[in-house]
């Protein structure tokens, strides 16, 4: 009797323990911190990253990135690939295949007609789509069954990841959005807090710039996930008070984005409670050359312009010893810490597109010096600035308000002058700095000054269309109303030749190639960018929380379906 | 009285229309706007795109005209067509923000409840401590109590709110663990249980802000006390015989309260207007910290209608403050 109830026992925990370790909703809730506070669930109508990776709880695309950068299905089938079939061989189309049995969190089929509808919705004139980019380049759309979707490229697209793919490019459900095009798009309230979508989780309520909870999907194509019934995430605070609740008083589980001092990240990872989680994508902190003229003598309209060659940084030789004077580990010792790391490279990452590049990161102060006498500076006068032709080797060095980058400016003035070269620091407030008012004179666009310094990176994992920012014709000027993106004034016709071919070409090792070659040429060919630091992501989660993965290609919350309650 | 009140807000609306004005043109005129935060990955056309949606591009005329438009008709319109579930100005757009793409009355009204809970909760802590302190400051002048009531007002009122902020989260929360750093706004108080979560997360921003605002009132109080204490009528009650608690209680007290009374009705109108600071170092996510984040974020409407109301509380509550010295003081009345 005793053996047999024994076994009988043993028999139940056996079939239950598979099924209590995979249960939908068995772990309770999870508790995420972003201090910027979601503002919206729907990506197409803010690119802020904190709207984005909430909205990606909720929405999804038909494929997604992983944490490598690679292409994963999420709705469709398989990647369509041109060796699959699915992207034509001309490649000039895509199609991708949705999984059959699709729901929507309410309980209706996931259809191609949803795909169509997005594409129509972020297209609609007048809405101000935010992510309009993604959906570039096509001519047509189109629902082939319920569940094929085909889209049709005005030209070849060696590229076809963008539409539906990616945090930034869900798809929308059709019967909730219909009312909501164009105009109309920012209207509509309840829809876009509360966006009815295919994702692990669900709204249930929203709370603007506060906390956003949420529920698992029971719809979720796969039983048996989320292990999480709840999510709250909420916001508010700053980046040390989030660090500080998943480190050190375990309020919550999971903080994003929590770039703090790298002492205070050394001191708070004592308190036991959690880990920092880092990963590196393609921001790069980079100085750029201006290779135009900024001074004020000029008239309005001329200052900054390729009339107007820089007088001294268009010589190579100084953009290189400026560059060579810079101790990069040290500038992320200072800012960064554990969440950045020396760089020479525009493109850093992904690996394929990455150039060897590291000669930039040993300091040579003497071979610096060096190179500035070859080029004919050299201080006559004993003041400690150099002079070529009565000309002072001056530079006005700009960037946004940001304690890091004032850190950097200090630094970087500091081995400068010990080149011999006087530089003046200008700081700007970020939201003017980058704001791209063309009547403002601070604009990075508009670039008054010898050199400045941003970060800037790319959406997604092809850099075509960033390498692509460098063409001659993207130079901001008056004529465009400064809203060009090749803010160095770079022209070189090889290098427009070889943009040129890398938008035709589809193999990816030539392609790797070309864009290794195109940063090159940027970086230490030139020395017209002078990338610094490769900053990644730095987030935190508790001990207790399992399966999380950092990805830098994707929202973070990528795999939010995948967490689980550590026991 | 009537008269007097009935005038006093005739004359507000023209201020209150200048106010608006000023307003929206610093606001306007600030540089900077609100693409500085779409992200740079995001191309010139599309960006501008997102701008001219938002009406950032338009004239600013016609945006301040839309806005007085939207705030004196389309919202209170809205406002009715929820109480009495008429359909005034049906389909007219609202302000929305520029940030978020919400209403702007729906933000802030979602934002009163934990702004009015925490930021007021203080404000009547700091009073309660406040007038006691200040009242027996004055009557026991110069004692060890008046001193250290004088030290403790000085290091409260210069010590600024992010420090002892900051100190109480390193003491209470990091090493006793006793209270929480992120105030939770979806908290519902149902039961015994809730009320003391609610207690416990409101403990840390109440103690901060109220140790700030008593130690203005508290010196107020004891100023008042200390001149109506020398005054002649304080003597001629003492020689009446009557008690010393009746002479500072109700006759140098109440008289005492006139300037005390301008001073906190005055300060109501910070309660609704949260506390920047404490908000966000609590991660309170009251009125307070969408002023910040709208200052943040460019976000033009939301700013001008938290900017324009808070204009709407302090031109209120002058008059009420005006109107509570005819209760306190018979012989101030305005006939």
């Amino acid at each position: 009797m005793t053996l047999r109830t024994t076994l009988l026992g043993a028999v139940a925990v056996m079939a239950c323990a598979p099924a209590a370790f995979a249960e939908r909703g068995a772990d309770g809730n999870v508790n995420v911190l972003y201090w910027q506070a979601p503002s919206i669930m729907n990506p197409y109508l803010s690119s802020g990253t904190k709207d984005v990776e909430a909205g990606s709880l909720v929405l999804e695309g038909l494929a997604g990135f992983n944490e490598k950068g690679e292409v994963i299905p999420r709705l469709a089938v398989e990647v369509p690939t041109v060796e699959n079939g699915g992207v034509s061989a001309d490649l000039t189309s895509i199609t991708w295949k949705l999984q059959p049995g699709l729901l929507w969190s309410d309980g209706t089929p996931v259809t191609a007609a949803d795909a169509v509808f997005t594409y129509q919705y972020c297209t609609a004139p007048d809405g101000g789509c935010a992510q309009a980019a993604r959906y570039e380049g096509i001519s047509t759309v189109e629902a082939v069954d319920d569940l094929t979707v085909k889209i049709t490229f005005a030209a070849p697209k060696p590229n076809p990841y963008q539409a539906f793919v990616g945090g930034t490019s869900p798809i929308v459900q059709a019967a909730q959005f219909k009312d909501c095009m164009g105009t109309k798009m920012p209207e509509c309230t309840a829809q876009n807090n509360a966006p009815i979508g295919t994702g692990p989780f669900m709204v249930t309520d929203f709370k603007v710039n506060d906390v956003v909870t949420l529920a698992a999907n029971p719809n979720y194509r796969d039983p048996a996930k989320p292990a999480f019934a709840t999510m709250t995430l909420k916001g508010g605070g700053d980046a040390a008070a989030a660090a500080r609740a998943v480190m050190e008083t375990g309020e919550f589980d999971y903080a994003w984005n929590t770039q703090i001092a790298p002492d205070m990240q050394a001191a708070m990872a004592g308190g036991g409670k959690g880990v920092f989680i880092n990963g590196f994508g393609t921001l790069v902190e980079r100085i750029e050359m201006n290779m135009t003229d900024p001074s004020p003598d000029l008239p309005e309209g001329m200052r900054s312009t390729p009339a107007h060659p820089h007088p001294i940084l268009s010589d190579i030789k100084v953009r290189q010893a400026l560059s060579m004077a810079i101790d990069r580990q040290l500038l992320v010792d200072v800012g960064y810490g554990s969440a950045g790391r020396p760089t020479c490279n525009l493109v850093p990452a992904p690996e394929l597109f990455a150039s060897d590049n590291t000669g930039c990161i040993p300091q040579q102060m003497d071979a610096a010096k060096a190179l500035l006498e070859e080029a004919g500076w050299v201080d006559s006068d004993g003041d400690g600035v150099r002079e070529k032709d009565g000309k002072k080797l001056a530079l006005l060095y700009q960037t946004s308000v940001n304690p890091v980058r004032q850190d950097f400016q200090a630094l970087v003035k500091g081995w400068w002058n010990e080149l011999g070269v006087e530089v003046e620091l200008k700081q700007i407030d970020a939201s003017i700095y980058f704001g791209g008012d063309p009547a403002s004179p601070d604009t990075f666009q508009k670039f008054y000054a010898d050199v400045e310094m941003y970060a800037n990176n790319f959406d997604g994992t092809d850099p075509e269309p960033y390498l692509a920012q460098y063409l001659c014709d993207k130079i901001p000027g008056p004529d465009n109303q400064w809203q060009g993106e090749n803010i160095n004034r770079f022209c070189d016709p090889a290098y427009d030749a070889l943009v040129a071919e890398l938008s035709t070409t589809a193999d990816m090792a030539k392609r790797g190639e070309l864009a290794k070659k195109l940063n090159d040429m940027l970086t230490k060919d030139s020395f017209v960018v002078v990338a610094l630091v490769d900053r990644g992501r730095l987030s935190a989660h508790a001990n207790s929380l399992g399966g999380v993965v950092l990805n830098t290609w994707d929202t973070e919350l990528w795999n939010a379906q995948d967490w689980f309650r550590v026991k | 009285m009537l008269t007097f009140v009935i005038r006093r807000i005739l004359f507000a609306i023209p201020t209150l229309l200048l106010i608006s004005f000023v307003i929206f043109t610093i606001v306007d005129l600030a540089p900077g706007g609100p693409g500085g935060n779409i992200p740079l990955t995001i191309p010139p056309e599309v960006r501008k795109q997102i701008l001219d949606a938002m009406g950032a591009n338009d004239p600013f005329m016609v945006r301040y005209v839309l806005w007085l438009k939207q705030f004196f008709y389309v919202e209170p319109a809205f406002i009715l067509n929820g109480w009495w579930g008429t359909s005034f100005a049906e389909g007219a757009p609202r302000i929305l923000s520029w940030e978020s793409r919400q209403p702007v009355i729906d933000v802030i009204i979602e934002r009163i409840p934990q702004t009015l809970t925490v930021i007021g909760t203080a404000y009547i802590v700091a009073i309660l401590i406040a007038v006691p302190i200040g009242v027996y400051s004055a009557y026991r002048q110069y004692s060890w109590f008046d001193q250290l009531g004088t030290f403790i007002a000085l290091v409260g009122y210069s010590v600024p709110t992010f420090f002892t902020g900051f100190l109480v989260i390193v003491v209470f929360a990091i090493n006793l663990q006793w209270f929480p750093t992120i105030y939770d706004t979806t908290l519902n108080v149902t039961d015994w249980d809730s009320f003391l979560r609610q207690l416990r997360q409101m403990a840390m921003p109440v103690a901060v802000l109220a140790l700030f605002n008593a130690a203005e009132i508290s010196r107020f109080t004891r100023a008042a006390m200390l001149e109506n204490l020398s005054q002649d009528y304080v003597r001629t009650a003492r020689a009446k015989g009557m008690s010393e608690r009746v002479v500072v209680l109700k006759h140098v007290l109440r008289n005492s309260m006139i300037p005390v009374v301008t001073v906190i009705a005055l300060g109501i109108p910070n309660i609704f207007g949260g506390a920047i600071i404490t908000e966000t170092l609590f991660a309170i996510n009251g009125i307070g910290g969408a002023v910040i984040g709208a200052i943040k974020a460019n976000d033009l409407p939301m700013l001008q209608t938290l900017t324009f109301i808070f204009a709407v509380l302090i031109v209120l509550f002058n008059l009420l403050a005006d109107i509570l010295y005819g209760i306190l003081d018979p012989r101030i009345r305005y006939d």
